[in-house]
């Protein structure tokens, strides 16, 4: 056992979690009211309503399924309870969730009717809860665990105090073997060559420019503007951040000064070359990004914050770091680790880097964040296109 | 002493306001991160916390630098001391 230990929830397939949940996971938009019932029903489980499932097709469905299942399959979810309008494509998301080895179990509405659906969805759930709270927390090292990090709301005090305070860590975690990940595609126009020359090598660095190019192209096609307003958004304009260059720079800082990354990601796939730096081509609005870096096995989140972005994530904790004092002194309740005092020049990187590796690590081990003693549970699927 | 303003590297023509409340022609100190340098630079405009402060004169159409990089270009005349935003500054993608 190294430095940095954390009590964590070991799985049937060995990954580790920091949370319990019994999760309550619809396929469909229609399935939302059912899954919000047994939620209500069954108390100490988690629905997970969101707005899509519906004649999507092509990559499009294939990222809904990888993100659902992926959700499923996170190790801060003890068991889940899949409900879907119709039996196929349920038992898909049943099946993909089987595969860790945790009890998942799927229900379908057609023929059946939401209210049986529910009363049988729901005593599924009570068995499910009652047994995911005889679990245990144990002690794990820190390669066993999954960070992910995204800025919001950002403004000058993110590039300045808080992103590099995430590179710190990253820099201090890189080397012990942890398992990180960044993303948010169009967030480093601009920044996109320094960011190609971070790769592990020169195709993984490739990888990445390919990625960058496609996001280019979808914004070049649809755009109407410079995109003032949108990215950098209008709270990053107020914050100081004028243009979308600019703001990358600031982003960029959060995967440190040494650590390369050694894949790039589709959207919520999971990893699979080992410890170490990923990139994930993401949106760059929140909820989408943390979404889907939860649906690739992420268990923990850290968010640098400029203005107050309140974003919170219903399978990983979202920690939330902010170096502007205005922001750590008018929205305290949202902010868990207030790092404004590299600005002031009482703090420097490495402290602050430390006290991240801190509140991340109390986290880990159960102490709840902000954001969920607010209650903030974004869940936001990305939808690539239109629906058929 | 008080530090104004924070500048990432030696080569920037813009700084970061940390402190909220800076008035025009206030003189101004300055801490250069990469360097560990201390600068002094008098404000010719009221730049709220957070907003950029021109190190030097920028001419319309120049490279604005910061963090060694380009991160956009002036689109109106910025003199030294001058607050540099969306009023006189621009991307140069999309």
């Amino acid at each position: 056992m190294g430095r940095y230990q954390f009590f964590g929830y070991r799985r049937e397939n060995g990954r580790v979690g920091i949370r319990n949940h019994v999760v309550i996971l619809p396929l469909d938009d229609l399935s939302n009211a059912a899954a919000e019932a047994v939620a209500n029903n069954i108390k100490g489980t988690l629905a997970l309503p969101h707005a899509y499932g519906r004649l999507q097709f092509g990559e499009d469905l294939e990222l809904h399924f990888r993100t659902l299942i992926g959700t499923g399959c996170n190790p801060n979810v003890a068991a889940c309870v899949v409900i879907g309008i119709e039996p196929g494509w349920t038992g898909r998301i049943v099946d993909g969730i089987a595969k860790t080895g945790k009890p998942v179990a799927g229900f379908a509405i057609e023929g059946n009717g939401d209210i049986s659906t529910i009363a049988n969805a729901s005593r599924k759930a009570r068995e499910f809860v009652q047994w995911a709270s005889e679990k245990q927390r144990e002690s794990c090292s820190i390669e066993e665990l999954f960070v992910s990090t995204k800025c919001g709301e950002s403004d000058t005090t993110s590039g300045l105090g808080s992103c590099p305070t995430v590179g710190n860590l990253i820099d201090k975690l890189d080397p012990l073997g942890a398992t990180t990940c960044f993303g948010e595609t169009s967030e480093l126009t601009g920044a996109e060559v320094v960011c190609a020359s971070r790769a592990a090598t020169k195709e993984i660095g490739e990888k990445f420019m390919q990625v960058f190019r496609a996001y280019q192209e979808v914004i070049e096609r649809h755009k109407t503007s410079d995109l003032s307003e949108s990215q950098p958004t209008k709270g990053n304009i107020a914050g100081g951040l004028t243009t979308i260059e600019e703001k990358a720079f600031g982003n960029f800082q959060k995967i440190g000064k040494k650590a390369k990354f050694i894949d790039v990601l589709k959207p919520a796939e999971t990893p699979a070359k080992g410890p170490g730096l990923y990139y994930m081509d993401t949106s760059s609005a929140a909820a989408e990004c943390v979404t889907l870096q939860a649906a690739a096995g992420f268990v923990v989140h850290l968010f640098p914050t400029g203005q107050g972005n309140v974003i919170g994530n219903p399978i990983e904790p979202v920690i939330k770091l902010t170096a502007n004092p205005k922001t750590a002194r008018t929205m305290s309740e949202h902010i868990d680790l207030d790092v404004s005092g590299i600005l002031r020049r009482e703090m420097t990187m490495d402290q602050a880097g430390d006290q991240l590796i801190d509140i991340m690590l109390r986290t880990c081990n159960g102490r709840l964040t902000c954001a969920e003693a607010l209650g903030h549970r974004e869940f936001v699927m990305t939808k690539l296109y239109q629906s058929a | 002493m008080e530090t104004h303003f924070i500048v990432h590297d030696k080569a920037d023509t813009v700084g970061v306001m940390v402190v909220e409340n800076a008035q025009p022609g206030q003189e101004l100190t300055g801490w250069i991160m990469e360097t560990d340098e201390t600068i002094a630079l008098k404000a010719l405009d009221a730049v709220p916390l957070g907003h950029k402060i021109a190190l030097r004169e920028i001419k319309s159409g120049d490279t604005v630098l910061k963090y060694g990089h380009d991160v956009g270009r002036a689109v109106a005349a910025i003199g030294k001391g001058n607050h540099v935003h969306v009023h006189n500054m621009k991307t140069k993608r999309w």
